[in-house]
């Protein structure tokens, strides 16, 4: 219990994706204007990694490894196409809900809600996972942690962003600009959790 | 019959309308600065010059390739699986141009593997075959799709070139900067890349005022 904890608290604090590794950067940035926004994303992206995850460290440990299915034949070569079907497979279905149950959020995520598919910290928590070696319930602890993570991060950011409406910045600066500026910040922060490893407070 | 053959002349025009999707991309409508899209890798790959121009032409490659071939796909495509389909359409032009770029440039494959194969995730790519190619005819998708690598190859080429002359003093592996300059390693940081596209786009406002966003 206490391995899987650790997990948990590291995939969503320590390496955090978002602002440690500077994954899915992409809507990070660009559905930030508004806190509601940003829980919507973070809510869909902690339920798509949280599902993805073991899903593919099942298909990995059942298909893929070394003579998994047919002795002596290794199809670790497929595990990049393999990983991103289920992610995309994941991600229509999480569309079509989010299309039935709330069209405002359905709108206002716009393009960005296809892009999760493409989100690069969903394929890199499965990557990351098979290259970390965790067993089932670790790669499960992982992925729901680095959703909490990716989630925390916009959603701190977004607030940050909604107060900084109402500051003095040069007109060109505004938005998006600022948006890279303050992410690099918070990026140099996050270094602060460097070399933490929570197993040992637990001790 | 007239309207067929109207379809067909529009196919391979080369007007205004075509030129403005190639050069578009590059100021007004940039895949990075404008439509926040492919950021991760922009932050990268970009510590060095050489990386960025093969991935900046591997991505060309591809969004261009994966834009034909969904548009011409795209009145086939039944709505609900179109996501998978659009991705093994990725997925397998990015192992084309893995495996040539492993079969001609080898030194690049080398330096590049992980990043070659992250093309797949790469956002420009999926949102350009989301936003442009699913309700475009193909040869218009094909030009949006050059336009997109070359202004996102830009971006990259760019940032490449201010990382690596400050942040290793040199460009393409060439020691450029004199002696007595102290490589600031704080610009080979992720951090740094991050700041370099923050004030590009202050730079690009300040010049193009009508991407100023109010809110």
């Amino acid at each position: 219990m206490g391995e899987i904890l650790n997990v948990f608290i590291k995939a969503a604090f320590v390496d955090n994706m978002i602002l440690s590794y500077f994954l899915g950067m992409c809507s990070f940035l660009a559905v930030s204007k508004s806190v509601k926004t940003a829980i919507g994303l973070g809510l869909a992206v902690i339920f798509v990694l949280a599902i993805t995850t073991p899903v593919n460290w099942l298909i990995d440990f059942y298909l893929m490894k070394d003579g998994a299915v047919v002795p002596g034949v290794n199809l670790v070569f497929l595990r990049l196409i393999l990983f991103i079907s289920t992610i995309a497979a994941l991600v229509q279905f999480v569309e079509m809900v989010v299309e039935k149950a709330s069209p405002a959020l359905y709108n206002q995520l716009g393009i960005f809600l296809p892009l999760i598919t493409v989100n690069c910290s969903i394929l890199g928590a499965s990557l990351f996972m098979v290259s970390r070696e965790y067993n089932f319930g670790e790669s499960t602890a992982f992925g729901i942690g680095a959703g909490v993570g990716w989630a925390l991060a916009i959603i701190a950011f977004a607030a940050i962003r909604e107060k900084l409406r109402t500051a003095a910045i040069p007109a060109p600066l505004r938005g998006l600009g600022m948006a890279f500026i303050l992410t690099g910040l918070m990026g140099m922060a996050f270094m602060g959790f460097m070399g933490i490893n929570p197993a040992e407070f637990m001790k | 019959m007239s309207a067929e053959i109207k379809e067909k002349e529009s196919a391979i025009a080369f007007g205004q309308k075509e030129v403005k999707l190639l050069t578009d991309p590059i100021d007004d409508d940039n895949p990075v600065t404008v439509q926040v899209l492919g950021v991760c890798s922009a932050l990268a790959v970009t510590s060095q010059v050489y990386p960025a121009l093969i991935m900046a032409i591997g991505v060309t490659l591809v969004t261009a390739f994966s834009n034909l071939v969904v548009s011409s796909l795209r009145k086939t495509i039944p709505n609900s699986i179109r996501m998978i389909v659009q991705l093994l359409v990725i997925a397998a032009l990015v192992q084309i141009v893995e495996m040539s770029l492993g079969a001609f440039a080898f030194s690049a494959y080398e330096m590049l593997s992980v990043f070659v194969g992250l093309i797949i995730t790469n956002c420009i790519v999926m949102g350009r075959l989301e936003a442009f190619a699913m309700a475009n005819k193909p040869w218009q998708s094909f030009l949006d799709g050059i336009g997109n690598g070359l202004g996102y190859g830009f971006i990259l080429v760019v940032m490449a070139i201010i990382r690596e002359l400050t942040g290793k003093g040199s460009l393409m592996g060439w020691r450029i900067m004199p002696e007595w300059y102290v490589p600031n390693n704080l610009m080979v940081l992720p951090c740094a890349s991050l700041f370099i596209i923050g004030v590009m786009i202050w730079i690009q406002r300040g010049r193009n005022r009508k991407l100023i966003d109010i809110s």
